[in-house]
């Protein structure tokens, strides 16, 4: 290498290997490669980024995926029927009907609240930094794809995180009960759960982006209280919809809430034994709510972007 | 223009040797407390290869000029093409073609230096192995060596500036876009990223920049736009400019006292050879001249005769400055 001279530096009073080579800069204009960007490879190049990022922050959003629904399915689960205080639900609106255990209540209440906080979690928060003072949004909406294309990419990395999230918490609040207190899950229709988990994930998703884009990014942290919180509690998590009928009014109430139809349709696939909502209330709310959510995402994120 | 003219202008394609052609573009904002025009009928011809600067102070209109170019701001009027395409008919198209640096720092600052380059290229429609190729061409160019597998928001700031340029070439775009390349920047950092440009130019690269540095438009623009308050108010070259504003020197006193009225009148200071202007304001006399021969000494004779203490005095020779003062009357403001 001692022999070889070295092109001048068009810098060298910054000195060092830092220094920009007016050689290789001219070399980026006259040696580059023609681009061939497709709606499908660019799309594909945006998924590929989206997961590079979750791989990398795999090991916190795991914690965060799982300690709530541990913690949820330990005391429920187990600590609550050990010191004598377990909860039983009286399964559908019959009075005759028999009881069911907690955690069987629980596996499809924490599958679906996972959904929605890594729905959120997986749309607003990105959204919040992105809309910032340094608007780093303006990055991802100068590739060479109409915006609707970005904002329908942006839902669809927050449904697979989502879907991601309630994979994870599944064994979770499957196994850990005390004992005699095993969640009874029996999974008749396979084909119903895909679309269930699916349009659950697309949901949350959409309502993550949509929020995420008419809420004021400073102000964002009102969107854990004013709308995870109630979801969560008000959203058939700890009870089955069916179990509400001595509550007529706050049965009626929730049924504004998304996360309604969400655990209701996961009761209907995975805990049949418990009471659920008629099949097709769920689809329509879920399927309808996904494009509704979603057209209207679409629109507010194209607002925001392009001033 | 009328209905009754024959030639439809306003759509006509732009000639296939400009870069960027804008007729009549202008934005107005509206918000609830009233609308704001920030460009109100921009006409702008760029021709290929060229380094071309939209020069004004902060406020002017240019980023949101340089927005409606891009793609990111909707025109509220008006029309135009870069590269070709209309901005507002075809984004995408346009996307494809141009390269663009903005103010703000828009890295992905949850990937490495690398990777943003990478997946840049990607979005581009490179191939994986391409991609990684034209990263790795784009960080040795750039000088990037060393912090290849930092995560972008731990660059300097001139590392961060000069990796958004590396991330604008990646697709070899017809027209590369600077808003404020060096605002905030060290003066060494500045005159590093003019010298990148300049290469970048040499090889034909076209590039309009936006600047409120006087000094960074007469370094490296073949033509400059001078914009305030929405508007373009003179457009040239740096040295055309300059004549056409007469060559002017402007001659700044300014004293302790107030200036007492008809004192320009009095001293005949419009009536000396060279001079096109004086005007007195607060405590100011300012004198516009080709012809700045003892000048300065006379003002300040002048001012003693009327009883005035100066202050300071500033001539200014004929340069952008002078040329901003001459067309807006007011003093530019970095």
């Amino acid at each position: 290498m001692a022999t070889t001279v070295q092109p001048a530096s068009i810098a060298s009073a910054s000195g060092g290997s830092e220094a920009p080579v007016a050689e290789a800069i001219a070399a980026l204009i006259t040696d580059a490669p023609v681009p061939r960007p497709t709606l499908a490879k660019t799309f594909a190049a945006m998924m590929a980024r989206e997961f590079r990022v979750l791989g990398r922050n795999a090991p916190s959003t795991f914690i965060r995926a799982v300690v709530q629904p541990l913690l949820f399915a330990f005391v429920f689960a187990y600590v609550l029927p050990k010191i004598g205080g377990g909860f039983t639900v009286a399964s559908g609106s019959s009075a005759a009907a028999s009881t069911v255990n907690f955690s069987t209540i629980l596996v499809p209440g924490l599958m679906g609240s996972m959904f929605l906080m890594q729905g959120m979690f997986g749309t607003t928060m990105p959204l919040v930094m992105e809309f910032s003072w340094q608007r780093t949004i303006e990055d991802r909406a100068l590739a060479p794809v109409p915006i609707r294309v970005l904002a329908i990419q942006k839902m669809a990395a927050g449904a697979i995180q989502a879907f991601i999230g309630a994979c994870i918490v599944f064994p979770v609040v499957y196994f850990v009960h005390a004992a005699g207190e095993a969640p009874h899950v029996h999974v008749t229709n396979w084909f119903l759960l895909a679309v269930i988990m699916v349009f659950s994930a697309a949901l949350t998703a959409a309502l993550g982006l949509w929020l995420g884009t008419v809420v004021d990014p400073r102000k964002i942290q009102m969107i854990f209280a004013v709308v995870l919180l109630p979801a969560t509690m008000l959203g058939c998590v700890y009870y089955p919809w069916s179990a509400l009928h001595s509550i007529r009014w706050l049965q009626i109430l929730i049924l504004i809430n998304p996360m309604v139809y969400m655990n209701e349709g996961l009761r209907a696939a995975l805990t049949p034994g418990v009471g659920h909502m008629p099949l097709w209330a769920v689809l329509v709310a879920l399927i309808g709510g996904t494009l509704v959510f979603g057209t209207l995402a679409v629109r507010t994120f194209r607002n925001r972007v392009v001033n | 223009m009328t209905s009754l003219t024959a030639r439809p202008t306003g759509t006509r394609p732009p000639a296939t040797s400009s870069a960027i052609r804008t007729e009549g573009l202008r934005k107005t904002y509206k918000s609830s407390r009233g609308s704001v025009e920030a460009v109100r009928g921009i006409d702008l011809d760029v021709p290929k290869g060229e380094f071309f600067g939209l020069l004004g102070p902060n406020g002017a209109g240019k980023s949101t000029t340089i927005g409606m170019l891009t793609t990111l701001v909707e025109p509220t009027g008006g029309k135009a093409w870069v590269a070709g395409h209309d901005v507002t008919r075809d984004p995408v198209a346009v996307k494809r073609r141009i390269g663009v640096v903005t103010q703000n720092n828009t890295l992905d600052m949850q990937l490495t230096v690398t990777e943003n380059l990478e997946f840049r290229s990607r979005f581009f429609g490179l191939s994986t192995g391409t991609a990684r190729k034209r990263a790795a061409q784009l960080i040795d160019a750039f000088g990037l060596g060393d912090r290849r597998d930092a995560m972008a928001d731990q660059l300097s700031g001139g590392q961060a500036r000069r990796l958004m340029i590396a991330r604008a070439l990646v697709h070899q775009p017809d027209v590369l876009f600077l808003d404020e390349p060096t605002a905030g920047l060290d003066p060494q950092t500045r005159v590093n990223l003019w010298d990148i440009l300049r290469v970048l130019h040499s090889q034909g690269q076209t590039i309009l920049l936006t600047t409120h540095y006087m000094e960074e438009a007469e370094e490296l623009c073949d033509r400059v736009a001078v914009v305030d308050h929405g508007l373009i108010l003179a457009e040239g070259s740096v040295d055309g400019l300059k004549e056409d504003a007469g060559a002017i020197t402007v001659v700044t006193v300014r004293y302790e006292e107030p200036v007492p009225d008809g004192l320009t009148e009095r001293a005949g200071l419009a009536e000396r050879p060279g001079v096109t202007k004086a005007e007195a304001d607060g405590d100011q006399v300012r004198v516009f001249s080709s012809d700045p021969e003892g000048l300065l000494g006379d003002l300040i004779a002048i001012g003693a005769r009327e009883g005035l203490h100066v202050r300071d005095a500033i001539q200014q020779k004929p340069s952008l400055e002078t040329v901003f003062l001459t067309l807006t009357g007011r003093e530019y403001r970095e």
